[in-house]
Parts: C-alpha cells; sequence; structure tokens
C-alpha cells in the first residue's frame, strides 16, 4: 500500500498529491506533460522534499514533516529508473549493475527477495549478457535503458519506479524493451510505479492508473474503469479516446490471416496476432474507430457487427464534475457553440465500449438511453499499439 | 651529459613540485567543491582569497609567507614548536611557496570539471544506496578526474617555474633552495654565466615539453574512458 499526502511548491507550480493505492503490478501514473508526474515520483524517491505531508510504503514511513522524518534516498530502499537511463560512463556495464546490489543493507540481503532476483536471472531476463564488460557509451539506447532497469532492481527495491523510460527511445527501440518489462512484472512480482503520458504503453503495461492534473491526483483505479469514464475523458486524451477490454484469443483463421478475439460482449476480428489461443488479452478499441446502425448492415466491408445497448451520450470532450476541460488540445466549448461530435458509452452484454459519432448522427439515429443499436469496429481498427498483455500470464520470449 | 649542479636544481625542482602538488591536492578539490557546489556566506571573500596569488606581484606573496611561516610568524613559529617542522629557508618551504602560487590555477580547473559532472547522475547513485560521502567517492571525483589531472599538472607546471616567492620566502641556497629558476637566477648573475644558463634554459624548455605531453596524454585516456 503506498500512503501518499504531499504538498510541494516549485516556482508558480503547486504539487498537492493526496492517493492511497495497492502497489502491485504495474501502478500506471498517467497525466499530461507538466502535471506533476515526475515531481511526485522524485518525492517519492527523496531527490526532492516536500513542504509538508506524509509518504509511506507498505506501513513504512519514507517522511513525515509532522514526526520530522525524512529518509534520504539511499535509506528508501526504491528503485528508480529514469528517463535517460543515467548509466554511469567511468564504470563497465557489470559495474553498473552492481553499483546497487553492493550497497545492499546487511539486513536486506537476509531476504528471500534479494536471493531471488539475483543478477545471473536479472542478466538473463533482460538479454545483457553479452553486454557485462562494455560501457555505457557503447550500448544504443535501448540497450542502456535495459541496463539501467537492471541496475534498479539488483539493488533489491521495494518498490520501482519508472520515470518515462521508454519516452528517450524512438518506436523500434520501444517495441525491443517493453517485452522485458512485461517480463519483470510478471516473473518478479516487484510493484512498479510508472510515469507515462502514452496511453499506448500504459494500456500495453498497467492493471490501476493513477490519473494526475495540474498537480493532483484526480482519479484512480482500474484502467477499465477509467478509460470508460466520460468525467475523465479530458485527462485521458480526446484523440485515444476509447474503452480497455480484456479479451481471450479464441481461433485463428489461416485462410484469411484473421485472429478471433472473444469477450462478454461478442466476437471481434482482428489482424492476426502472435498470440497463442487461449491467451489473454487486453485491447483498446478508440471510439472515433466505432460507427453505430440501427439495424445489422448487409453488403458491408466491417467484419464485427456487434449488438450493443445505448448507456449514456456524453460531450466529446466530457463536462464531468471531476476537472473541467483542460486548456490547449480540446479546446474549450465556448458559451453555447455547439460542438460537432459526440461520444456515446455502449454497453455490449455488460461491457462498455466508447463510439464517437457526429451530433447530426445523433439526432438522425434518435439515439437515448436504452436504445438497441449495432456497434461496427474496423478491423483494421485494431493493430498491435492497441494490444496489451495482462499480468498473470509467463513471459514467452519473442520467436 | 649534465654536471652536478643542473642535476641537483632539476631534482631539487621535480621534488618541490611533486610535494608542493600531492599535499594541496586535497586541499584544491576541498575549494573547488565549496565554490561549485556551496552557498554560503563570506563565498566571494573566499574566491578572492584563492585567486589571490593570481595577481599579487610573486615577491609580496613570498613576504607574506615569510612572516607567516618564517621562524618568528605566528603559524611558523608553532610548526616548530609542535612539529620540529621549519619551513623558511628549507626545501619544504620552497614547496608551500610553489603550492600557494599555483592554488589558483588548481582550483579553476578543478571547479570547472565539478561544474561539468552531471548531478542526476550523482542522484541516481543516492537511489541506489549510496550515501553522500560514497557518491562523491565513486561517481563525482571519479567523473571530475580529467579536470583533476590537468589542474594536478597545471600546478606541477606552475612550480617548475616558481621563482619569486620562492626567492623571498626560502632564499637560494645551493643543494637546498637551489631549483632551476633559482640556478638560472644565479647564473646570469655571474660574469661568464651565459653558456649554463643557456643550458637550463633548454632544460626548463625540455621538462616543461614533457609536463604539457604526458597531461595530453593521460587527458587522452581519461576521455576516452569517460566518453558517453
Amino acid at each position: 500500500m503506498l500512503e501518499i499526502a504531499v504538498e510541494k511548491r516549485l516556482g508558480d507550480f503547486r504539487l498537492d498529491v493526496k492517493v492511497d493505492f495497492e502497489a502491485t503490478g504495474i501502478v500506471a501514473l498517467f497525466g499530461r506533460s507538466g502535471s506533476g508526474k515526475t515531481s511526485l515520483v522524485n518525492l517519492l524517491a527523496g531527490l526532492l522534499r516536500p513542504d509538508r505531508g506524509r509518504i509511506a510504503v507498505d506501513g513504512r514511513v519514507l517522511f513525515d514533516d509532522a514526526r520530522g522524518i525524512d529518509l534520504p534516498p539511499e535509506r528508501r530502499r526504491l528503485g528508480y529508473v529514469f528517463q535517460e537511463g543515467r548509466l554511469f560512463p567511468h564504470l563497465t556495464v557489470r559495474d553498473n549493475l552492481l553499483y546497487g546490489r553492493r550497497r545492499v543493507p546487511r539486513a536486506e540481503r537476509a531476504g528471500p527477495h534479494f536471493e531471488r532476483v539475483g543478477i545471473e536471472r536479472v542478466v538473463g531476463l533482460l538479454g545483457i549478457e553479452p553486454l557485462l564488460a562494455r560501457r555505457p557509451s557503447d550500448l544504443s539506447g535501448g540497450e542502456k535503458q535495459r541496463v539501467a532497469l537492471g541496475r534498479a532492481l539488483l539493488a533489491a527495491p521495494r518498490l520501482l519506479l519508472m520515470d518515462e523510460p521508454l519516452a528517450a527511445l524512438d518506436q523500434p527501440r520501444k517495441e525491443e524493451v517493453l517485452p522485458f518489462i512485461e517480463a519483470l512484472r510478471d516473473e518478479l512480482g516487484i510493484p512498479i510505479v510508472y510515469v507515462s503520458h502514452s496511453m499506448e504503453e500504459i494500456l500495453r503495461l498497467a492493471d490501476t492508473m493513477v490519473l494526475m492534473s495540474e498537480g493532483r491526483a484526480v482519479a484512480h483505479g482500474a484502467l477499465e474503469d477509467l478509460t470508460s469514464r466520460l468525467d475523465l475523458r479530458p485527462l485521458t486524451g480526446r484523440y485515444e479516446a476509447g474503452a480497455v477490454i480484456s479479451v481471450t484469443v479464441a481461433g485463428l483463421d489461416l485462410t484469411y490471416g484473421l485472429s478471433e478475439l472473444r469477450f462478454a460482449g461478442g466476437t471481434l476480428l482482428v489482424p492476426r496476432l502472435a498470440a497463442a489461443i487461449g491467451s489473454q488479452l487486453r485491447l483498446r478499441i478508440r471510439a472515433r474507430d466505432v460507427s453505430l446502425a440501427l439495424s445489422p448492415p448487409g453488403d458491408i466491408s466491417i467484419q464485427n457487427v456487434l449488438p450493443a445497448v445505448v448507456a449514456d451520450i456524453g460531450e466529446e470532450s466530457g463536462l464531468g464534475p471531476h476537472g473541467g476541460p483542460q486548456s490547449g488540445s480540446g479546446g474549450d466549448p465556448a458559451g453555447g457553440e455547439v460542438r460537432p461530435q459526440v461520444d456515446v458509452r455502449l454497453d455490449l452484454n455488460g461491457v462498455p465500449l466508447w463510439a464517437r459519432i457526429t451530433r447530426r448522427s445523433l439526432q438522425e439515429l434518435a439515439l437515448a438511453p436504452g436504445k438497441p443499436v449495432y456497434a461496427l469496429i474496423k478491423t483494421s481498427a485494431i493493430d498491435r499499439f492497441s494490444l496489451g498483455r495482462p499480468p498473470g500470464r509467463r513471459f514467452l520470449p519473442p520467436d | 651529459m649534465l654536471d652536478p649542479m643542473e642535476l641537483e636544481a632539476i631534482e631539487l625542482s621535480l621534488r618541490v613540485g611533486a610535494w608542493s602538488v600531492l599535499c594541496s591536492l586535497p586541499f584544491g578539490i576541498a575549494a573547488a567543491w565549496l565554490l561549485a557546489r556551496r552557498d554560503f556566506p563570506g563565498k566571494a571573500l573566499v574566491d578572492g582569497l584563492v585567486h589571490l596569488p593570481l595577481v599579487l606581484p610573486p615577491v609580496v606573496v613570498g613576504y607574506l609567507l615569510l612572516l607567516t611561516f618564517g621562524r618568528n610568524g605566528p603559524v611558523g613559529h608553532w610548526l616548530e614548536a609542535w612539529f620540529g617542522v621549519t619551513l623558511a629557508f628549507t626545501w619544504q618551504g620552497a614547496a608551500l611557496a610553489s603550492s600557494v602560487m599555483a592554488f589558483p590555477l588548481m582550483v579553476r580547473a578543478m571547479r570547472l570539471s565539478l561544474e561539468a559532472v552531471d548531478r542526476r547522475l550523482e542522484a541516481a547513485a543516492r537511489t541506489l544506496g549510496a550515501g553522500p560521502l560514497s557518491v562523491f567517492a565513486t561517481v563525482t571525483l571519479p567523473l571530475m578526474a580529467p579536470g583533476i589531472l590537468a589542474g594536478a599538472i597545471l600546478a606541477f607546471a606552475r612550480s617548475l617555474g616558481e621563482f619569486g616567492a620562492t626567492i623571498t620566502f626560502v632564499s637560494n641556497i645551493p643543494g637546498e633552495t637551489r631549483t632551476l629558476p633559482n640556478a638560472l637566477y644565479t647564473y646570469t648573475q655571474q660574469v661568464d654565466g651565459e653558456g649554463p644558463a643557456l643550458r637550463l634554459t633548454v632544460i626548463a624548455v625540455v621538462l616543461a615539453l614533457l609536463a604539457l605531453g604526458a597531461s595530453e596524454l593521460l587527458a587522452r585516456r581519461l576521455k576516452r574512458r569517460l566518453a558517453s
């Protein structure tokens, strides 16, 4: 359990975060740049000092100004993977990996955790064996991040903080590192707080999410719940807006190269996935990729036609009680101006799905809560970037 | 090839230079750290004091040393009474004079390299369980090594050339304080000293070139190791 209640003034910016959450698996800390994600992680790690408040991890108090407690970073036992890696340039990869390992306090070495996350295991898991004798200057960006991950893990942290560890990498490098993070999550059982502003990464890695906005933790909970909440739409992103659903790989159509995914709301056909039949996946379906029809259309190229019921109709930008629309992207619905699009929340046998349609369609189809409709989803709208592997599965090496 | 007097002067100069650098190194690092990393009242004054030998006439520095570290000076008297150490008119005194004169150059080089050390690496080391002292020893010092080396070589070269403060503080005693510059000065005061003076000049130039070459070589090797 992570208990955070901190205030910190940084120039004009005010961070005021109060949130408690269970730290298991990967918890995503999501928000736009400038929302205070990195500052919050620095406060946790002890690299920044809160003006007031309290921080505790599993009952162990790291900071409490009322009781005069402020553990220095080296005694907090939290691992930190930085955006830029921050490997020591004067040390070999091996010595970088062992830097924290050598400094694990005696009392911590006795625990089963220290043994379980050993050097051979971590080196094997991250595939960095061939790099051990090299210097950081000879590594690619993806390799650097893998070594940085290993270095933080080998210090036997109780919690791993990752601050946008993929943000500085290009897409192929990201694809190179992501499976390793998934492997850590599934194999080592160290809770991870993962800072990101990329819904793609979060979808793929995290189970729960803490939403940050303007220095505050606005909401936290399961990924599926938060992404389906209309009032959070301005924060989860307009373009990215959509639903996250859990599916099972049910079959493979070799003739057409399509995978069949099953969930409570029906069956989806998507381009062939590199996933075994029976495996669980998490799928994001963006609202802008879903169309609606009142009857099942014939003579249409769309393969996925799913019966649904209209549950709710909301403004595209969301005007919920929790934080109004953000300035910047999305724009303010300035006094009375009509927005051309609306987001319709659908219920597919209990599973929420979003459809973004024009206001004109809304009226022409006379959509209202309770009305039965058909959701049309293009097969090509679902690609590998909208897929995540939920934890619990054993890590399968790519190949 | 070299006559005994020349050999003596070279040996003495190297000894004085080496001791002067070795003894002032920790102080140089401490001063660089204070000036680069700390803010405290009177920082400008400390900065000024460190740089003073750069702008004062060397004779003034030498005379101030004589007043302070001479047998009757406050520090000199105390040193002799408690440790039996005499600095005035000894080669150890020459090393002190060199240290003081070279100190600004040494601190400057170290301070620049310390300011270039990425503090984010130090923060990363803290999160890996290293305390502040350990971070300094294992991250900061190795990363500022090129600057420490540059400062040391610069100070050594400056020490080989030290003349004004040395002759004022410890005089020009053959075998004790007659360093290369002092010997050269002695020859120029003699009627038939042009020949030996020229030889010493050549020796001084060669020593200076060797020091510069060595520093360049070491710096290159270090830079290759630290390249990121």
